[in-house]
């Protein structure tokens, strides 16, 4: 059955909004209100999404303040240590039962009639439960709502409302090895990262799915978007080699591709080597002493570990809006049909000298975020892009999803993995595919290919 | 405690005069798209720093802003980086802020914290609002906490600011201006 966009006027498909023949999608998705209420119950309520990492609540009783689609959650670790998630709402009428950041307690005690929570969700004590429940009231039955699945995968925490959602690793795929290395130190060891604090946080007006699904999917803006970031020099190498945005890299035998998931909806930029191995290390971090003799050493570690494997791939959109690269991860919470609450969380290596991690947290505070220098322009043409399609007229006109449509191809190296020209746009058909597939399922049996076959 | 004398009450006087002055014009500059004169005014090694702030239980303000030695935080930089905004700015093609926004620096409550030799330790609160293409509009509010130094060329260099921004989940798509 084909879904329609439950009470729209214009009772037309998704599947006619969404053109993927042709790479023509309707800017109605973005912009209806009907469809973005579906896009909660049949995306949101069923995905896997990243909550955080366990370095964010490194001790019994440590809580933060996350997200899960328009909801807010906690990310707890028990008095016993085991880490849950729960949606941060009181049983009793609703209440916030957190409404701080992050920190550490013994209990959740509700401000509005006090009901109390253990850190593993549990209903641990209600204001004058005998007198005025009469010892009727079934407290097992009214803890905290704690998600259906979590994993933590390496480190990072993710989690879904869906019972019957497949484990996360299948969920991820062929992108299971290349989010994991996201989560590995420099030299290579899994588990190698921890997460600096406190997560920027700020609002959008536009839709979820114009950043979340152009992060990633979208090589043609740097030219245009990022004209300006040069004269800047943020780079780690300051003026070096023309004051480019990014470290400086060595000369390594691989090609970079659009790399998705066409069945999964996840996406990158990703290599595939012509080598084994890790390639060599090039000093970048002239503006920073000290910072190179660390990296060249992990490097060589890492060059160890890896040397007989072939480390195609890396990170990328893990569908819907999570997006998870080395050292940086953007989230792109729905805030409203027109408002998306973006996130950015930086990793860095555990283990590293205070040096280091300086040098890495500094360049990530000029590069990213709103106040950063390259993507303050990536905010304003998601904005804009947004707002200019609102109107009658531009309603009408399709966005236009066809830069290398036709063109994507595969191979065995990469089983799984849809490829494309490093620049295209089969990343965004991917995850707009998916997207149709999520908002028409029934449930998780409709889409998930790997079981039925 | 002593009464200062009617010539230290003056020259205190004088002080204040000059500070406010200063960062009267300072505003101004900004105001008026001068950057590069603006960051003239900036000490070489100034510390420029902007907190995110978190929501605390009572108690633990001391951990309410994000900490310049660990943690994350809207801006906290040096003069290089600053100046590569500044030249940003200049291109033209920074399209956050091309065409320009509308900004304008309403700066008050300016009090004199403490004067070590060449240095002034000022307080300041501001209301930045700006405007920009047809109606984005940002109200930025806080208070900044100053150190001025004495220079022979500019009259005062801003050698460490610390503007404390009264936001949690920023509401603004992005900062793009100084302050
Ligand atoms: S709403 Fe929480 S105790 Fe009543
Ligand atoms: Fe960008």
């Amino acid at each position: 059955m084909v879904a329609q966009i439950r009470h729209s006027h214009s009772e037309r498909s998704l599947r006619h909004l969404v053109d993927l023949e042709h790479g023509q999608i309707s800017r109605e998705i973005y912009v209806n209100d009907d469809v973005y209420r579906q896009e909660q119950e049949q995306i949101f309520a069923r995905a896997w999404l990243f909550v955080g990492h366990e370095t964010l609540v490194p001790n019994p009783g440590d809580f933060f303040q996350s997200r899960m689609g328009e909801e807010d959650v906690l990310l707890v670790r028990d008095r016993k240590g085991q880490i849950h998630v729960f949606l941060n709402t009181c049983r009793h009428r609703g209440m916030k039962v957190c409404r701080y950041d992050d920190g550490n307690t013994l209990v959740f005690t509700c401000p509005f009639h006090g009901w109390t929570y253990g850190t593993d969700g549990q209903l641990v004590a209600v204001p004058n439960e005998e007198s005025t429940y009469h010892g009727e009231l079934d407290k097992a039955a009214w803890g905290l709502h704690e998600v259906a699945q979590l994993c933590n995968f390496y480190g990072s925490i993710w989690a879904t409302w869906d019972a019957g959602a497949p484990s996360f690793e299948d969920y991820l795929g062929p992108f299971s090895e290349g989010i994991r290395r996201c989560f590995q130190s420099s030299d290579g060891r899994d588990n190698g990262v921890e997460v600096f604090k406190p997560p920027y946080k700020w609002y959008i007006p536009t839709n979820w799915k114009l950043p979340a699904f152009s992060f990633d999917g979208d090589m043609a803006h740097g030219a245009m978007t990022h004209q300006s970031i040069n004269t800047a020099a943020i780079g780690p190498q300051g003026e070096l080699g023309g004051g480019g945005r990014h470290g400086l890299r060595a000369a390594f035998p691989k090609t970079e591709y659009e790399f998705c998931s066409a069945e999964l909806g996840h996406g990158g930029h990703n290599p595939i080597f012509e080598l084994p191995g890790v390639p060599p290390y090039v000093e970048t971090w002239q503006t920073a002493p000290g910072v190179d003799d660390y990296y060249r050493r992990t490097r060589e570690e890492q060059a160890k570990r890896f040397a007989d494997q072939y480390l195609h791939g890396g990170g990328g959109c893990v569908w819907p809006n999570a997006i998870v690269q080395p050292q940086r991860i953007l989230l792109k919470h729905p805030a409203g049909v027109g408002r998306t609450e973006s996130w950015r969380l930086y990793p860095v290596d555990k283990d590293a000298p205070k040096l280091v991690k300086d040098a890495q947290r500094r360049y990530m505070m000029r590069y990213g975020g709103p106040a950063g220098l390259t993507e303050s322009d990536d905010m304003e043409n998601w904005n804009y892009a947004s707002r200019a399609s609102l109107g009658t007229i531009a309603r009408r006109l399709p966005y236009n999803f066809q830069m290398g449509l036709g063109h994507a191809f595969s191979d065995d190296r990469v089983p799984g993995i849809t490829l494309n020209n490093r620049t295209a746009e089969e990343n965004q058909r991917a995850r707009l595919r998916r997207w149709v597939e999520f908002m028409e399922a029934g449930s998780w049996d409709d889409i998930y290919p790997m079981k039925q076959t | 405690m002593e009464i200062d004398s009617r010539a230290q009450q003056l020259e205190r006087l004088l002080l204040e005069r000059e500070v406010e002055q200063f960062l009267y014009k300072e505003a101004q500059l900004l105001d008026d798209r001068r950057f590069s004169e603006w960051i003239e005014l900036i000490a070489d090694d100034i510390h420029y720093f902007m907190p995110q702030r978190r929501n605390v239980k009572f108690g633990e303000q001391y951990r309410e802003h994000s900490d310049p030695e660990s943690e994350i935080s809207w801006f906290d930089e040096g003069k290089a980086t600053l100046a590569g905004r500044v030249r940003q700015i200049n291109t033209g093609v920074h399209w956050a802020e091309e065409p320009f926004s509308r900004v304008r620096h309403i700066i008050s409550n300016i009090q004199i914290e403490d004067v070590q030799g060449d240095e002034v330790k000022v307080r300041s609160n501001f209301f930045v609002y700006t405007n920009r293409l047809k109606d984005e509009v940002n109200l930025f509010v806080g208070t900044r906490h100053d150190v001025l130094r004495r220079d022979a060329d500019t009259a005062w260099k801003v050698a460490k600011r610390t503007i404390i921004l009264d936001q949690n989940v920023l509401l603004a798509k992005a900062i793009t201006t100084f302050f």
